[in-house]
């Protein structure tokens, strides 16, 4: 047999159950829980924003602060996705035999999967649309087209889970993270334009930036916080749909593989 | 036409070069508490989850509710609840929202999960402590939630894994009693066990697995009148095995095991009035159970 490892998932509503499951643990922590998500991004672009910022020329014509939000808002978004994709996820899965338990019920593994992923999507979508809020409120954004930012955020933190998931479902143990902390998402970060104009990189690491999910969102957020309408927008968006929709089919069987064999 | 609510044919699952589950065939009927039982590495739990649909065989066919399984397993499990051999009870909830939130994963409407909630606690005997954390209650006290919740769905059908393994006599007698209102309630139990004393007291019928493989199958009388003397008289003590030679040739089946010599007999007056010669020797006459039956089996060997 064997092939139902491959088999196309039965996608159903169930998969609401595995969310709401999660949104009533988180429910109990929410407000340390979205302070630590904010707290650390704000450090880092008021810190860098301003400190790094006050020896800098503007940067694409606008301040370095305002030039590093838009990819801060996205790239927080990937951070949030990615560990609640991975490592909460993991605790789940793997410590607390939570999965296990729902999987005893009438619910599939696709159910769940997509659970997870829809999950970890709406923690980092809060966490986005939290800086996304202060710095509007601060006037460091543009808040002419700020609520179009929020599909941008959704679709990001969409493409990171999705991709998480499938690291969850390959790890070990939680130290498995870390080789794709340091691996693929820093790296990403660096090379997506959050922190500088990606024009500044050789051609060839440019070509690389544009199959990474988050240069895609980075050139859909920071035009959109700027006040402009960006360009490319379908394929913009095209990109982290598809590392999402690609992504958690991978995950869904490399997860059946782990745990139905 | 069969009133069997699981039957399992031909069903083999291969994990690298070992066959943990080798070709095994049984069904259960309706409202008897079926037993599975084996040492360690049997195959007991692989078979649970096979016909639960949890994991993929290698070849055979189940049916479970009407349903065949892996294919539709989904649609059977909604029928059936599960106590799994270690307690995956949700940590981050109460003793409530445990229930509320299995109840859930089952399609169940809210008002019905919290209809359900207070005979639930009651069952598991654990009313008042609603507003309890997993991690403050006793292992006996998350065993009778594991319990409860696998009713939260009033399935039809409750699987069994190991339900008392690491309780102490109280806990154990009280989930024994639960499972006894639940077969007089007319639900059908599957359950794995090493605990013969359980199978002997619980399981209407049973089978014995070993290397992946049913070695027996019967009611635990008819298994222990099939494969065992009626009386067993256990001997120990200085110059035992001299005794034992002696007393041979009437004793039935004589077998020793380090310090000990068990007599199997047929008739254990003559064994019994050996010993009443022999004051050094310390004896045990007891019923032959089904323990004797197993380890006859499925030999003395330690398995790890």
């Amino acid at each position: 047999m064997g092939t139902r490892i491959f088999a196309a998932p039965q996608l159903s509503l169930r998969f609401v159950h595995v969310w709401s499951r999660n949104l009533l643990v988180w429910r109990k922590l929410a407000i340390p829980s979205m302070l630590g998500n904010l707290a650390d991004p704000m450090i880092f672009l008021f810190g860098l924003g301003y400190g790094l910022g006050a020896m800098m020329p503007a940067v694409q014509g606008v301040s370095y602060v305002t030039f590093l939000a838009g990819g801060m808002v996205v790239s927080s978004t990937m951070y949030a996705a990615t560990f609640e994709a991975m490592y909460s996820a993991f605790s789940r899965m793997h410590q607390q035999k939570t999965w296990e338990g729902i999987l005893n019920a009438p619910i599939l593994l696709e159910d769940v999967v997509l659970g997870e992923l829809f999950w970890a999507t709406t923690k980092a979508t809060l966490s986005g649309v939290s800086i996304l809020v202060v710095v509007t409120l601060l006037g460091v954004a543009s808040p002419s087209y700020a609520l179009a930012v929020l599909p941008v955020i959704v679709v990001t933190g969409l493409a990171f889970a999705a991709v998480g998931l499938a690291m969850n479902a390959l790890a070990p143990n939680y130290d498995f993270f870390m080789y794709y902390f340091t691996l693929v998402i820093t790296p990403t970060s660096l090379l997506s334009g959050v922190f500088f104009p990606i024009d500044q990189l050789p051609g060839s690491l440019q070509a690389a930036a544009a199959v990474l999910p988050l240069y895609h969102a980075v050139a859909l957020a920071r035009p959109l916080m700027l006040g402009d309408i960006p360009q490319d927008v379908l394929l913009h968006l095209a990109v982290p749909l598809g590392y999402a929709a690609v992504g958690f089919y991978v995950a869904l069987v490399l997860t059946r593989r782990r745990l139905l064999k | 036409m069969s009133q069997a609510v699981l039957s399992v044919a031909g069903l083999r699952k291969r994990y690298g070069s070992e066959e943990v589950v080798a070709g095994i065939d049984f069904e259960v009927q309706a409202g008897e508490c079926f037993g599975l039982l084996g040492p360690n590495g049997a195959g007991k739990t692989t078979t649970l989850k096979l016909c639960l649909g949890l994991i993929e065989p290698d070849a055979g066919e189940i049916r479970l509710l009407g349903r065949t399984v892996p294919g539709e397993a989904r649609e059977a499990r909604q029928q059936v609840g599960v106590i799994p051999q270690f307690d995956n009870l949700d940590p981050d909830f109460s003793v409530r929202e445990n229930l509320q939130v299995y109840g859930r994963y089952f399609g169940m409407k809210k008002k019905d999960i919290e209809a359900r909630i207070p005979q639930l606690l009651e069952f598991a005997g654990l009313s008042g402590r609603e507003a309890a954390k997993i991690q403050t209650l006793s292992g006996g006290m998350k065993r009778r939630l594991t319990l409860a919740r696998a009713l939260v769905n009033d399935p039809e059908v409750v699987f069994l894994d190991e339900p008392t393994t690491g309780l102490d006599p109280q806990a154990r007698h009280l989930i024994w009693e639960r499972l006894k209102s639940l077969k007089q309630e007319g639900k059908t139990l599957l359950l794995t066990t090493h605990f013969l004393e359980e199978a002997e007291r619980l399981c209407s019928r049973l089978v014995i697995m070993d290397h992946g493989r049913i070695i027996a199958l019967g009611s635990p009388r008819e298994l222990i009148a099939k494969h065992i003397e009626p009386h067993v008289v256990e001997v120990h003590g200085p110059g035992f095995e001299a005794w034992a030679e002696k007393v041979r040739p009437q004793a039935g089946r004589v077998e020793i095991v380090g310090e000990t010599a068990f007599c199997y007999a047929q008739d254990e007056e003559p064994v019994v009035a050996s010993l009443k010669s022999e004051p050094e020797l310390i004896y045990l006459h007891r019923p032959a159970n089904l323990e004797d039956v197993f380890l006859k089996l499925t030999g003395r060997d330690l398995r790890d």
